[in-house]
């Protein structure tokens, strides 16, 4: 039974499990579709923001509290550029793609500089010290929540979304909205172009050789500091990409947003196992599908779902699904 | 936690340092304020900020427990404060004012806490520290969920109001003169409110006696040793899972005790006094703040943050107001900004001292 199940993908296979376990609760197809479809692109868009506080955690030990800064920095800028931008959103699907795109760059970028400023700065300090890396985290997080109340202000930020995204494809009775299917689709290329980087290229390598072993790596003379600041800055633009789609997804956002993604991107890398991208997808897509199914079955339990998720999972393998080798 | 020997100091254990002589001297200067507070501040606003200055020395103290003595970071420890507080809030609305709902309140609470602590830490303080602290940020967040979705319990985001007992009321007359008026002592009516005051106060100086006494016994050096070397506490004997499990549940009840004193001076409990992240931010910056991993520290700190909470607004209003022309500038000093200077602050006291202000003078003395 055992070997079945580990030839057939092993964990892998949890998301369809949950899938089917609640097709045969909810009983209506057409909803099971439509929440199906919310929960993977919500899936995706945490998946965004967790993977690169795994890279970070399994290459160099840094657990970076502060994280979810740069989701709510992404969404707030995000929501800025399309707000100035607002004209082209309205003039044609090109000019509007070429609006969201700008949003997405320009969410990255500030993700790029923060990230690295973050590493210089707040972190590398406090290398191997986990106790002092929590507490100057915590307080970078403290800091960048003001500014963006500072920069913001307390008030809900309202997004504009680009026409073409606007609206849902309606199969039968199954309706499927267009920006959950946009952002799985991003989701799932971001995936794939992670995969293939970290199997498929010389850089990759060094950084899952990294993520095993990161003292042999230095002895055989690579520069893993260079290397870890370099996955640090694209953790920190990928988790403003999914921050500036989360506001997309969301249309309204608050600063406590960042608050709020901080707890369920935690849930999702202790569940994936922390270091390894497979998990994390495979921690968000369970999260996401959970979160969607709970909420519609039992809505009082939707938040908690999470939790129960995560110390259901931490019972039967303590250190995640998928975890690096370490 | 292989460098925690830089976090903090080992105070006291080389005798008495010049610097710590400073600091207990600091902390007695404190604790004969707070004594004579409703005499020597009187009015309303300074009564207040004292006994939140009480409340959270002891909750303060009682996450230094954790964080300094034993090395274990969590971020459930307001959780636990709104358990005893929510306790005695409810039982004080269903069961009315009095001392049986209180007590009641107080120990549903602290058993409610209790279990939970031990659930989380045989759960999960096997594993790593920084594991811990996400899995403590988690459950705390459900916990502040879950408060606000039984409004039929908890009253949602309005939070609970409701009477203390009969002792506390502003109207009850501790001592009555000839005419029947409330005596007065340096022109201070001896009413229920300074009865509340000392409950508070006393109740809080009973707890940090006893965490002081229990960081001095042969405990408290167990617990410094997991700290420092894990590893070696184990080889040496010590079941490091049993004591951290045990120290995380003594702090959780302390915090739920304290909640409980803390809901019967504010007579209303609800998720901004009780429950919120923001009061788990203002303890860890207290702690840090005031040294971690010396019981003093938890004092200074405890009362450093909640003057600067009350005083330091007006102090930023002003400043604003003087610079009202400057872009950006105003908004940064808004009063509602504070955290974000305190949070500054802490970064760079966490890089530069790490042991706080209490261990930074502590340590001072040693040296000569």
């Amino acid at each position: 039974m055992g070997n079945v199940l580990d030839r057939a993908g092993g964990v892998n296979l949890l998301p369809l499990a949950v899938a089917a376990l609640a097709f045969v609760l909810i009983g209506a197809p057409s909803s099971w579709v439509t929440l199906t479809v919310a929960g993977l692109a919500m899936g995706m868009m945490v998946f965004l923001m967790a993977s690169g506080l795994s890279l970070v955690f399994g290459l160099m030990d840094v657990l970076n509290f502060g994280h979810s800064a740069f989701v709510s920095f992404g969404a707030f800028i995000a929501a800025t550029v399309l707000a100035a931008l607002g004209g082209w959103l309205s003039a044609g699907a090109g000019m509007a793609a070429l609006a969201l795109a700008l949003a997405l760059v320009a969410a990255m970028l500030f993700g790029l500089i923060a990230g690295w400023f973050f590493e210089t700065v707040i972190v590398r300090p406090v290398y191997r010290d986990h106790l002092r890396q929590i507490l100057i985290t915590m307080g970078a997080l403290i800091v960048a929540e003001q500014l963006i109340l500072a920069i913001w202000g307390g008030t809900p930020v309202s997004v504009p979304r680009p026409a073409f995204l606007e609206g849902a494809w309606i199969i039968g009775d199954v309706s499927v909205e267009i920006y959950r299917a946009f952002a799985f689709a991003l989701g799932l290329v971001v995936f794939a172009a992670l995969y293939a980087v970290l199997n498929r290229t010389r850089l990759g390598l060094l950084i899952r050789a990294g993520v095993e072993n990161r003292e042999m790596v230095q002895a055989l003379g690579f520069r893993i500091d260079r290397l870890f600041i370099g996955v640090f800055m694209a953790g920190s633009a990928l988790a403003a990409l999914g921050g500036a789609m989360w506001a997309g997804y969301e249309t309204l956002i608050t600063p406590a947003l960042g608050a709020e993604m901080m707890i369920v991107v935690f849930i999702v890398v202790i569940i994936g196992g922390l270091g390894s991208i497979e998990g994390t997808l495979l921690g968000a897509l369970l999260v996401g599908l959970t979160a969607n199914y709970v909420g519609f079955l039992a809505p009082k339990l939707a938040l908690a779902s999470n939790m129960l998720l995560m110390v259901a999972i931490l019972l039967w393998r303590p250190s995640g699904l998928r975890p690096a080798v370490k | 936690m292989t460098d925690a020997t830089t976090i903090s100091g080992r105070p006291a254990a080389q005798g008495q340092t010049t610097g710590a002589i400073a600091v207990k001297a600091a902390v007695a200067v404190i604790g004969a304020a707070l004594l004579f507070a409703p005499f020597l501040f009187q009015d309303v606003r300074a009564i207040e900020v004292a006994a939140r200055i009480c409340v959270f020395i002891v909750l303060v103290a009682s996450y230094d427990l954790l964080i300094g003595y034993t090395g274990i970071v969590s971020f459930a420890h307001t959780m636990f404060f709104g358990l005893g507080a929510y306790g005695v809030a409810i039982l004080s609305r269903q069961m009315g004012a009095g001392w049986d709902a209180v007590l009641l309140g107080a120990a549903a609470g602290i058993a409610v806490s209790l279990v939970l602590a031990t659930a989380i830490g045989l759960l999960s303080l096997r594993v790593k520290a920084i594991f811990f602290a996400m899995i403590t940020l988690a459950t705390a967040s459900v916990a502040l969920v879950l408060a606000s979705q039984f409004s039929q319990f908890t009253g949602g985001e309005d939070g609970i109001t409701y009477s203390a007992p009969d002792l506390f009321k502003p109207a009850t007359k501790l001592l009555v003169d000839e005419e029947g008026d409330v005596v007065r002592w340096f022109g201070v009516r001896l009413n229920g409110k300074i009865a509340a005051y000392y409950f508070v106060f006393l109740s809080s100086l009973m707890l940090f006696v006893l965490m002081l006494r229990l960081t001095m016994s042969p405990l408290g050096t167990v617990l410094k040793a997991i700290r420092e070397n894990e590893a070696r506490a184990e080889a040496v004997g010590y079941r490091v899972v049993a004591y951290r499990t045990f120290v995380f549940c003594l702090s959780a009840a302390i915090a739920a005790v304290a909640g409980s004193v803390y809901a019967v001076w504010l007579r209303y409990t609800g998720p901004d006094t009780a429950l919120s992240f923001a009061i788990m931010i203002d303890i860890l910056l207290m702690v840090v703040i005031g040294g971690m991993g010396t019981m003093w520290g938890a004092v200074i700190g405890a009362v450093l943050l909640v003057m600067a909470q009350y005083y330091l607004r007006d102090l930023m209003s002003a400043a604003s107001e003087a610079v009202g022309a400057l872009p950006l500038l105003p908004e940064l000093l808004n009063p509602d900004r504070w955290l974000l200077w305190l949070g500054i602050v802490f970064i760079l006291l966490v890089y530069f001292f790490p042991r706080g202000i209490a261990g930074t003078i502590m340590a001072r003395g040693a040296r000569r």
